[in-house]
């Protein structure tokens, strides 16, 4: 494991020494990926010129639903500091045959095709997501109990790692398949509904797909738990989707794996 | 090793150009090439095709959230029904006028020094991608009818009556003029390649931009009601003085109804102008990007 940690460590720096190469570039990077949040934020904003809450007496009024909004930030930008830039390498590697190279390193071949670039500028929407975070906790009809602060970061790492497995879930149809931007592209579409909060999904087709995104993918369970957690009271029934969320992102990394394992094992190199 | 180095000469491609009849056939064989190109990766196409109605139904969920938490019957003009409507017609509208890749691939061309066969060969570039582009978008049209139609079908009572045949013309025309809208502005924003090495920011910056003016995130009008600090104009009148809202909230906004009679027939005017500038813009840049390119290597 030190090991593991050591050889990150080296990944990390290596990548922060060339983001710091090309300062502008970088210090661009950040301002571009906080434009498209700022974006979003002004979206919401408008959304609410016209509504008290997002559904009707779900309790998402202003306040609470930033909190919401930042929690996804917070660990959006967790997955695409540490995984998404080497995840998006992944296609070209498998098509060009790149990838038999990493296949013949000393190194579980998970770890390095999924964490050997890390993004630092994608850490700015981080931190303006925790600043987002306590501005919106500050203005919350009741702030929330210690035990919420104390799960919350562990629901945050639950969220980060059910994102991570859908990561590797979609390498391994990479693998598999050989060419499939789309199903990177499926990534961004599917983790859009993971954006709002569940109650929105109701109704003859919400319902079902509400169901879908909770139990068959767990999406919905990556930012709407701890959202729910820091931002509205806690109740005893706040209990069930915590301990559903922590099986869930556990399940999530060990199916995950295996399917990957399985997807390596029918690996067929396209190099000459 | 021997070094050659080509300067950008655009002539030979006019040769061609010139000759109507020789011009066309080279643009057709192109226009085949793209068709086949496009269908070599038919599943990876449906499934993206089918992925793009994704982020529309959580729109959908959003604002029938917003509404059934407000006593407002409209926000902006738009019911419930017309929200939806909306974005789903934006979507047929940024079928004609996204043009993912077009941009980059063009600056990618010039960095690496592959646009210099387009310098040497008998084909002119934008031609060559402006038929690319339509060989993309008619297998895209042929394969997304299907779930185009379905959803339509299905999603067919958000819908207000079929409109008179003026209002009809009128949004073929501006979708027809969305996407030659949508390819010069993205032609000519690669085409800054020739002057910056690295134009993936200023890519990303457009795309924020357009994605914010162009009405595929909100109906426009809801920005009727945000001043500017110039007295009597608000956000909505600012952004409609802009093309990009050409590319996605027009024609939805002609097709519901919202914009009608002599606004409809100034604004497909203001668009085809819009279409001539960009036209422009786009081959200036060719041209001047061209003389002062040049590349090196054996």
């Amino acid at each position: 494991m030190s090991r593991y940690l050591s050889i990150f460590g080296t990944f990390a720096r290596a990548c922060l020494v060339r983001d710091m190469t090309f300062r502008a570039n970088f210090v661009l990077e950040c301002v571009t990926s906080l434009g498209w949040m700022a974006m979003n934020l002004a979206f919401y904003l408008l959304v609410f010129q016209f509504t008290p809450e997002i559904g009707a007496g779900t309790g998402w009024s202003k306040a609470p639903f930033f909190a919401f909004v930042a929690t996804g930030m917070i660990i959006n930008a967790i997955v695409q500091t540490l995984f998404m830039p080497s995840a998006e390498e992944l296609t070209e590697l498998v098509r060009t045959g790149g990838l038999d190279a990493v296949l013949v390193r000393p190194l579980d071949a998970q770890f390095l095709l999924s964490m050997h670039r890390v993004d630092f500028s994608s850490l700015a929407n981080g931190l303006v997501g925790l600043g987002l975070l306590g501005w919106s906790l500050a203005r919350l009809d009741q702030p929330p109990p210690p035990v919420a602060w104390a799960i919350y970061p562990v629901l945050i790492l639950c969220g980060v790692a059910i994102l991570y497995s859908l990561i590797i879930m979609l390498a391994a149809a990479t693998i598999l398949m050989g060419r499939n931007q789309s199903l990177y592209d499926f990534w961004f579409y599917i983790t859009n509904f993971s954006r709002y909060p569940a109650e929105i999904y109701a109704g003859p087709w919400g319902g079902p797909l509400r169901a879908a995104c909770t139990f068959v993918i767990p999406i919905l369970l990556v930012v709407n738990v701890p959202a729910r957690v820091i931002a509205q009271p806690l109740t005893g029934q706040s209990w069930w989707p915590v301990a559903g969320t922590i099986g869930a992102a556990l399940a999530s990394l060990v199916i995950s794996r295996l399917v990957f394992q399985s997807a390596l094992a029918k690996y067929r190199s396209a190099s000459s | 090793m021997s070094q050659a180095g080509a300067t950008g000469e655009a002539g030979s491609g006019l040769t061609a150009a010139w000759q109507p009849l020789a011009g066309l056939r080279i643009w057709l064989t192109m226009l085949t090439i793209c068709i086949e190109e496009r269908l070599v990766y038919r599943g990876d196409f449906i499934l993206g095709t089918l992925m793009r109605f994704l982020p529309i139904v959580t729109q959908i969920f959003l604002w029938t959230a917003v509404f059934a938490a407000t006593s407002r019957p409209d926000i902006a003009g738009y019911s419930r029904n017309d929200i939806v409507a909306y974005y789903l017609l934006t979507m047929v509208t940024r079928a004609f006028s996204s043009m993912p890749g077009l941009s980059s691939g063009i600056a990618r061309s010039i960095r690496d020094g592959s646009v210099k066969k387009y310098l040497v060969q008998p084909v002119d570039y934008v031609s060559f991608l402006l038929a690319a582009r339509v060989a993309h978008k008619l297998v895209y049209y042929l394969i997304a009818i299907f779930p185009f139609g379905l959803v339509f079908f299905l999603c067919r009572s958000y819908f207000p009556p079929l409109p008179d045949a003026a209002t009809i013309l009128a949004f073929l025309a501006s979708l027809l003029m969305s996407f030659l809208l949508g390819f010069f502005m993205e032609a000519a924003l690669g085409m800054l390649g020739f002057w910056f090495l690295e134009v993936s920011s200023l890519m990303f910056a457009y795309m924020l931009v357009q994605y914010l003016l162009s009405g595929h995130m909100f109906p426009l009008d809801m920005l009727a009601g945000i001043p500017t600090g110039i007295a009597g104009v608000s956000l909505a009148e600012v952004v409609r003085w802009l093309p990009f809202h050409y590319t996605a909230y027009f024609p939805a906004a002609v097709w519901l109804g919202k914009i009608h009679g002599p606004e409809r027939t100034a604004a497909l005017f203001a668009e085809a102008a819009w279409v001539i500038v960009m036209i422009v813009v786009c081959r200036l840049a060719w041209w001047r990007g061209t003389r002062r390119w040049s590349a090196f290597g054996g």
